[in-house]
């Protein structure tokens, strides 16, 4: 390549303030036409703030953005539209009540006056489905889509608003591998037509695959520019973090000993009163890790929820130690020794309105040493506390702060610090490191296998196909609420467990040659 | 997943038996009544639409506001102020059209003063809602003055022909104007929500404004508006009061319909002509209270102990039937997923 091709859009110095925090200070970055250019950071690092600038639902405070050379100020997102500009979102932004034709038309109506005619959009979208091998029914319910489909409904929704500048925010945090591929195949038709995307990730593996250009940002400033060429995980992750970080997690040898949690048949109902788990066995055991699998929304939550004692056993048996815990309050479960790490700290994890004392007695504060009758014993409990903060490398700036005052990372390690003191022997962990920092991340996986190797049970539940891989003894894969199988760790592969979390059946799974995306994608298609 | 069909495109593609049976049935019903009774039967369905009147108008008010996110469970209030100032725009100048269009004047004043507190102060809608219930009643009760005397209110108008038809006429086509309009806007309305632009962008508002704002729709702006029409509405509901259907004001004189119009709107499941369903019951409910103490005499011998039971009883009829229906059905009904929710972004 001699010449360069045009610059699409171009953003100069862009600096953004927050009460309290600087998002984005002085970050410039180049899109060509025809390129993927992939914005890597942790969470935080000001990717999403960045982009939200360029869609026009942010103002820089100061710096200029330029689209095809010439300087614009974008005050709202009908503006970018108007340049050009799509962004597929993190959360999609789709009514779900509405069809994929009525989202996709939303704000952009077609029709005679005010009344609105939905054929002249579906042939639009018939033709942009065809274009860019899309494939949608414009008379789907958004809500019956998987995420996936959900997904190219957004893509769709962006080209069919003329859009050549693509912004995807995570766009792979909610899919499968394979769904990931597909992603990947549709990136490339789209720049091969002269689309240019910005792929917004914190995945270093999909970011090598997919982009020409790499920026790295932490703390709100750009720490490196690179090609994937030149780049390995390794070389990414340091920048990303900004110190060498270790990339797989070191474990021995599991020592599994007696079942320690025994689910029968578990059934259990959501809130709508629909079943979405069907019938889930399985054991784990003291000294092992079992980690379920799975695309989020498969009843994982529900699983986790149920065992716990936040949600009603529908039928079937939990039981923890051989004593019978179905349907015992979360009280009881948490004394026969079940640590509980929830999936969404900030709801059910955390009293953000009490401090790091408080929440780290959430579960103990009416036994001794931390009650004597009912008054509480304000010493021990805040001894307790410092101890915590000083073994868990919790950095607060007191034991009587807020909590709600904490970054992600030390949230996380909060509740890491209040269920694993316990020295239970059960763990269960949800999500243990959705959404925070790398160094915490590193962190909470030694506590994890730490627990393991004390002789604790525990039950790892991730979305993270990586987390699972790394920390897990056996895998079992959850998908429409079943498990349909579980992998001893050591031989499953990403491409098995691929096949699974999508729908495919054990034994298909083994069979199928999988050479290369195309029959991986060919195979998922089937089992959905 | 039948109801959020319904919710989304009430005019699905299939066939909605169960609906064509309730009506079929019901006119089979009517039919026989009127052969046996014909003018009891005509008295009952011409009042049914009169009393059904200012419940459809509330609760379209209602659907107008809910809709687009706003919970309005101020429209009771809403009503009666403009009941009461349509009422005093008559006394002043004695002309009924210029009072109504007073009355909407002022609905649209009040619908914006529950936007203002409701989107721009982010006021908790319920609260919001309440302000304008005590102040109407309030400020009504106080500014009252016994003796004002109109010239008088709106008087039916025949349809040449249409009135003549036996049940059907008498019934649809031989109405005072607030009534017709009340018919007319039932459609107005239907077809504004599900059929145009406008409509896609206000239930987009109502069920996931962030989604809308992303592709440039002013989400606060829709609201504003839809509350606005909302409040013109229950404004037509209360010149219904005072200047069709009694022709004076009275304290409190509401009573209770702006909360049966929002029972009724759920009932309806959040679409005009579910709602109007409800309201049609609702008005059959009240008009059968008034006949039957009418025709206590009249009344077939197995149904004499009607007669004998205190009028008490018999005026919590329409109360009674509201609650029983909404207990069946309001447990399946599904509002929009952002009511009640300021919409802030970040």
């Amino acid at each position: 390549m001699t010449a360069k091709p045009e610059v699409v859009l171009e953003a100069r110095n862009i600096t953004k303030r927050f009460p309290g925090v600087v998002a984005n200070e002085n970050v410039s970055l180049k899109l060509h036409r025809g390129e993927v250019l992939a914005l890597l950071g942790e969470n935080g690092a000001g990717k999403t703030t960045l982009m939200n600038i360029l869609y026009g639902l942010y103002h820089q405070d100061s710096g200029e953005v330029l689209i095809r050379g010439e300087p614009v100020r974008i005050s709202s997102p009908s503006e970018s539209i108007k340049r050009g500009i799509g962004m597929v979102h993190q959360h999609f932004m789709l009514v779900p009540v509405f069809t994929v034709a009525e989202n996709i038309i939303l704000g952009a109506e077609t029709g005679r006056g005010p009344f609105l005619d939905l054929n002249v959009a579906r042939q639009r979208i018939r033709e942009l489905s065809q274009r860019y091998h899309l494939d949608v029914d414009p008379d789907a319910y958004v809500k019956d889509l998987s995420v996936g489909q959900q997904q190219r409904v957004e893509i769709i929704k962006a080209l069919y608003r003329n859009a050549d500048i693509l912004i995807l925010d995570e766009p792979t945090a909610v899919l499968t591998p394979q769904e990931t591929e597909e992603l990947f195949a549709i990136i490339r038709t789209l720049t091969a037509r002269g689309a240019s995307v910005i792929f917004i990730s914190h995945k270093l593996k999909e970011v090598l695959a997919i982009a020409d250009q790499i920026m790295v940002l932490r703390r709100g400033r750009v720490v490196g520019e690179t090609t994937p060429r030149e780049a390995t995980e390794r070389s990414l992750a340091e920048m990303m973090v900004g110190r060498s970080v270790m990339l797989e997690v070191e474990k021995g040898e599991a020592h599994p000993g007696a079942p320690v949690l025994t689910l029968e048949n578990v059934t259990v109902l959501d809130d709508r009163g629909q079943q979405v788990v069907n019938g889930v066995s399985l054991e784990v055991h003291a000294g092992e890790i079992l980690g379920i699998a799975g695309v989020q929304g498969n009843g994982q939550t529900e699983l986790v929820e149920a065992i716990t004692g936040l949600r009603p056993v529908h039928s079937g048996r939990v039981r923890i130690n051989g004593r019978d815990v179905t349907n015992a309050s979360p009280r009881r479960i948490s004394e026969t020794g079940c640590a509980h790490v929830p999936e969404d700290r900030q709801e059910d994890g955390l009293v953000l309105t009490y401090t790091v004392a408080d929440n780290l007695v959430l579960n103990t504060y009416y036994a001794p040493p931390f009650a004597h009758g009912i008054v509480r014993d304000e010493r021990a409990i805040l001894d307790h506390a410092n101890r915590l903060i000083e073994r868990y490398d919790v950095r607060t700036p007191s034991a009587l702060t807020l909590v709600s005052a904490l970054s992600g990372g030390n949230k996380q390690k909060v509740i890491i610090a209040r269920e694993l003191s316990r020295e239970g022997r059960l763990l269960i962990a949800a999500q243990p490191t959705r959404g925070i920092d790398v160094g915490s991340i590193e962190f909470i996986h030694h506590q994890i296998i730490a627990e393991r190797d004390r002789g604790a049970a525990v039950l790892l539940v991730s979305a993270e196909l990586d987390e699972i891989m790394a920390l897990s003894d056996r895998i079992a894969v959850m998908y429409h609420g079943r498990i349909a199988t579980t992998l001893p760790a050591a031989s499953a592969t990403r491409e098995e467990l691929g096949l699974l979390m999508a729908g495919a059946q054990p034994s298909n799974a083994a069979q199928e040659p999988v050479t290369d995306g195309r029959a991986v994608v060919n195979v998922q298609r089937r089992g959905v | 997943m039948q109801i959020t069909d319904t919710l989304a495109r009430p005019s699905a593609a299939r066939i909605p038996w169960l609906t064509i049976g309730v009506w079929g049935g019901l006119a089979i019903l009517v039919l026989v009544a009127y052969v046996r009774a014909p003018q009891a039967t005509t008295a009952v369905l011409t009042s049914t639409i009169r009393q059904s009147t200012p419940i459809i108008l509330g609760a379209l008010a209602g659907i107008m506001c809910e809709r687009s996110g706003v919970i309005n469970i101020g429209i009771e209030g809403m009503m009666l102020i403009c009941a009461f100032l349509g009422f005093l725009f008559n006394v002043w100048t004695g002309d009924l059209i210029l009072a109504t269009m007073g009355a909407l004047l002022v609905g649209a004043a009040v619908g914006a003063f529950h936007a203002l507190m409701s989107i721009t102060l982010k006021v908790d809608q319920i609260i919001a809602g309440t302000v304008i219930n005590i102040l109407a009643v309030g400020l009504t009760g106080y500014f009252y003055q016994q003796g004002l005397t109109t010239r008088g209110k709106f008087s039916p108008v025949s349809i040449p022909v249409l009135a003549d038809i036996p049940i059907i006429g008498p019934v649809f086509f031989s109405n005072p104007p607030i009534t017709y309009a009340s018919l007319i806007l039932i459609v107005v309305i239907h077809v504004l929500l599900f059929r145009t632009a406008w409509g896609l962008r206000t239930r987009a508002v109502g069920e996931h404004p962030a989604a809308a704002d992303t592709v440039g729709i002013a989400v606060n702006r829709v609201r504003y508006i839809n509350v606005i029409i909302g409040g013109m509405l229950a404004g037509l509901a209360g010149a219904f009061l005072t200047l069709e259907s009694v022709g004076s004001f009275e304290r409190n004189m509401t009573n209770g319909r702006g909360f049966v119009s929002l029972a009724v709107m759920i009932f309806g499941k959040w679409t005009p002509f579910g709602a109007w369903g409800g309201s049609l019951l609702f008005g059959f409910a009240n008009a059968m209270q008034s006949q039957i103490q009418f025709l206590k005499n009249q009344l077939p011998s197995w149904l004499a102990w009607i007669g004998d039971l205190p009028p008490q009883f018999i005026g919590m009829l329409p109360y009674v039937l509201t609650i029983a229906v909404l207990a069946g059905f309001v447990g399946r009904a599904r509002p929009p997923a952002a009511i009640g929710k300021v919409y802030e972004k970040e």
